[in-house]
């Protein structure tokens, strides 16, 4: 079904604007046309079918879901539920004082906001649409990995010494009561009643056009990367200058991800661009979670219920995991 | 009424105050609108996504922004209490 895609962008550079598919502008051009309107139509397709599913998912029903489990399966069902629960990341903050006023570890807490920016179900399924199965599977498992890690050792370390006073009082709450539903928000939960097929289409409708209105810029832009690298950077440099994995150019393109500040969906075609140009696989996924997970505003945002020593400590854990997995999978990849 | 808008102060809060005060005002409500930027009484709301409103104390709704059709049943459902 992508061929024609790929039809529509022979028609419309080659044909309608005469370019010729010998030069490099003209090559670009098709892999940024393809790539566009292939990106743009599985998005639609799939915000709508997940919209769908995820109607009556909640962070209050998670939270509610998460109080009171034990640990160790608490950092599994955390990351995993950071994973698949949308919610906009000026949310982070209430997220974070609501769970951990109920009574839900800090590291539990992390490992759902850790993975939550890493993995999101429309980056998982555009990577699936694009690059297979193998590699989908992969980045899904280590961003699952690295929040399960992070939190789990924010816990071991006793990170609850390190938060802002705001945050301690909600966290000294939790601890003092029981695990609780709250009540003042039970009239909101729907959870209650099913919804039927007009409330979800409506909740499909609303995110489709809320997240595309919002990605569709970052999916330019990733795409534009993905096209000039494409393009107009000699085939093979890459590989021949990044392609043996060499050890340095992992913890370099770690570096190169911070200041960078993109959403998972944008990244996943410069992803694309990187491996079909040579770049390993393991140096290329430390560079995309790198842009995607350590990203300045976000930890800023985090400043209102953690000290820096905190926050310092989750962003070096951030560059490290990401670093020592590039290292992992280069070794794998490249045996 | 009392009508309080919590959000982190993101475009998406500013928008809902926006159009709650609009809808209000075509059915000539009275109402005290304010916005909430607080965290700490956001989380006494028991409120973990925004943007969410709450009248005269209670939380009719959180985590999305309703339409406006939406927001006038909210609004005529406490006037006729």
């Amino acid at each position: 079904m992508f061929i024609w895609f790929s039809i529509f962008a022979d028609w419309l550079v080659y044909d309608t604007l005469g370019l010729s598919n010998q030069t490099q502008v003209g090559q670009a051009l098709h892999f940024f046309v393809e790539d566009t309107s292939k990106i743009f139509a599985l998005l639609v397709v799939m915000i709508y079918a997940i919209g769908w599913l995820r109607a009556s998912l909640n962070v209050e029903r998670v939270r509610d879901y998460l109080a009171g489990r034990p640990k160790v399966v608490g950092y599994g069902l955390g990351a995993g539920f950071g994973a698949i629960t949308p919610f906009c990341s000026c949310s982070s903050i209430p997220v974070f004082l609501g769970f951990t006023s109920a009574g839900i570890p800090i590291g539990i807490t992390m490992a759902f906001l850790l993975t939550s920016p890493l993995i999101n179900e429309v980056a998982i399924l555009l990577l699936f649409s694009l690059l297979g199965l193998e590699i989908t599977l992969l980045y899904a498992f280590t961003g699952i990995v690295i929040g399960m890690l992070g939190g789990a050792l924010l816990d071991l370390l006793k990170a609850e010494r390190w938060l802002q006073p705001l945050a301690a009082k909600a966290y000294a709450r939790g601890q003092q009561a029981a695990p609780t539903k709250s009540s003042n928000t039970a009239s909101l939960n729907q959870a209650a009643s099913p919804l039927n097929w007009q409330q979800r289409h409506q909740f499909a409708k609303s995110e489709t056009s809320e997240i595309f209105g919002r990605v569709w810029k970052w999916v330019i832009i990733g795409v534009g990367i993905g096209a000039a690298l494409h393009g107009f950077v000699p085939a093979g440099w890459l590989q021949a200058n990044l392609g043996e994995g060499q050890w340095w150019s992992v913890p370099l393109a770690v570096l190169m991800g911070i200041p960078l500040y993109a959403n998972a969906t944008g990244v996943i075609p410069v992803l694309e661009s990187l491996l079909l140009q040579g770049v390993p696989l393991g140096t290329t996924l430390a560079f995309c979670m790198s842009t995607v997970a350590a990203s300045f505003p976000e930890f800023v945002m985090l400043k209102q219920v953690m000290q820096w020593r905190l926050l310092a400590l989750l962003f070096a854990l951030l560059l490290i995991s990401f670093t020592v997995m590039g290292w992992i999978f280069n070794l794998v990849s490249l045996a | 009424m009392k009508i309080e808008i919590l959000g982190s102060g993101c475009k998406k809060c500013t928008n809902l105050a926006a159009s709650v005060e609009q809808v209000a005002n075509r059915l000539s409500l009275n109402i005290e609108l304010e916005k909430v930027t607080d965290m700490a009484t956001i989380v006494d709301y028991g409120v973990m996504s925004t943007p969410a409103i709450v009248i005269n104390g209670t939380v009719v709704s959180s985590g999305s922004v309703p339409s406006d059709t939406e927001i006038e049943q909210l609004l005529t459902q406490v006037r006729n209490g």
